[in-house]
């Protein structure tokens, strides 16, 4: 089982932070909640990554094994369009809250309701 | 995070849960993917969300009871997952499938094509170009989405607030003041750097923007446009991306294929070095504006509500 500690805290993060986007009702914390959804992917594909006893893969001497560079540079990229698609998200939310005056779901939902 | 109604508390523990991952990654020998989030994660992340969190209130409402049904359907799914995972090969395990293939031939020879140190930049930039490109482009389009949605269809408001967001607060302006200068340097040194240590398009983008939103933070809004114009900005996202696209067409002129640099010079490691600092170029300039650029849009937006209100 020690082994395996990096899924677990990879799957407690997913479920947790899915949990936060079903069960919370304020756009800003749905948000949030899909930020550490994200961040445990990120988590998963660097810890597949790592070779034990390896170092960080940048050539240097008397480095024989290297951890593989291949999830890090999908995960690098990742980071940054993941934070430029949640400033999309973001700014839908801001014009949420121009239209509605609120982000709070069930607010948004009775609005939508009754017109 | 969950409990808490206090929406400012929310997003400083997310930034702490950034700086934590990012040291995460340094653990498991990721270096520029640490560098990476610990400038997105604690950095841009949690000054985009209090921006908007001075327009959509601080404090949430009065929240209703636990909601069973996703509780129960989390704890399944997380059940699921965990049997799932026992697959998998143990953490740090040498031979485990995604080591082999192309990873393999990655570290074995590309010190020799590529010529460069950092196996991740040569991945990003070299083998995995195309890629690469296509995340340039998804910034890019992610930019001028946020600039259509908060600044699109509305007549220019004037230019009244030059009243900066932490304005009065003199340590945090003088710091800042010696701070932004380093910031921005550095900015430029992992951008120039990214081929022999960590570093890169990405980060550099990322960490120079943090220079400038800081400076817009504690200078005004109105100060930090008279140094980079909103206009100056829009060309400047796309100028990035067509830097890189035309690095790409620039091979097929001199007879290589697409995004494969080894034609740009006499010697294909050489022209491979021109590449990967062309495009490093072109990923950095269009990372960066497209924060300042998604920052000034954000502010914008919240400060003309505000007017509004009054």
């Amino acid at each position: 089982m020690a082994d395996y500690y990096n899924y677990l805290i990879v799957v407690l993060l997913m479920v947790m932070g899915l949990y936060i986007v079903m069960a919370q009702g304020n756009l800003v914390k749905k948000l949030i909640g899909l930020n550490i959804f994200q961040t445990s992917v990120f988590i998963f594909y660097i810890s597949t990554a790592k070779v034990s006893g390896g170092t960080a893969p940048i050539v240097i001497d008397g480095a024989e094994l290297y951890s593989n560079p291949l999830p890090q540079v999908l995960i690098l990229t990742a980071i940054v369009v993941g934070i430029a698609t949640m400033s999309l998200a973001l700014a839908l939310v801001l014009r949420i809250k121009r239209a509605y005056g609120s982000v709070e779901e069930d607010v948004i939902l009775e609005q939508d309701k009754s017109c | 995070m969950v409990r808490a109604r206090d929406l400012f508390a929310t997003v400083m523990l997310s930034g702490i849960y950034g700086l934590l991952s990012a040291s995460f990654f340094i653990l498991m020998d990721a270096a520029d993917v640490a560098f990476t989030e610990a400038a997105v994660g604690a950095g841009i992340f949690p000054l985009l969300m209090l921006t908007v969190l001075t327009s959509v209130g601080r404090y949430e409402a009065e929240r209703r009871r636990v909601r069973y049904l996703p509780l129960f359907v989390m704890v399944v799914l997380a059940g699921a997952l965990f049997a799932a995972v026992l697959q998998m090969p143990p953490f740090g395990a040498v031979d485990a499938p995604s080591h082999g293939h192309v990873a393999q031939r990655y570290i074995q020879d590309s010190p020799a094509e590529i010529g460069i140190p950092n196996m991740v930049t040569s991945v990003l930039a070299s083998y995995r170009g195309f890629d690469t490109l296509g995340e340039v482009v998804v910034i890019f389009t992610a930019a001028v989405g946020v600039v259509v949605i908060l600044l699109g269809g509305r007549p220019k408001t004037p230019q009244q607030s030059t009243q900066a967001l932490m304005a009065e607060h003199k340590v945090l302006r003088v710091v800042g003041k010696m701070l932004i200068p380093l910031i921005l340097l550095f900015g430029l040194y992992v951008q120039f750097h990214g081929e022999y240590g960590p570093g890169g398009g990405f980060q550099a983008g990322v960490i120079f923007a943090v220079g400038i939103i800081l400076y817009a933070m504690l200078f005004g809004l109105s100060n930090a446009q008279r140094v980079v114009p909103l206009g100056v900005l829009r060309w400047l996202v796309a100028l990035g991306v067509l830097i890189y696209g035309s690095v790409g067409l620039a091979n097929l002129v001199v007879g290589g294929e697409y995004l494969n640099y080894s034609m740009l010079a006499s010697d294909p490691v050489t022209g491979q070095h021109i590449g990967i600092i062309l495009i490093e170029l072109g990923v950095g300039i269009t990372v960066a504006s497209a924060m300042v650029l998604i920052f000034f849009a954000f502010t914008r937006a919240t400060r003309s509500r505000d007017e509004l209100e009054e």
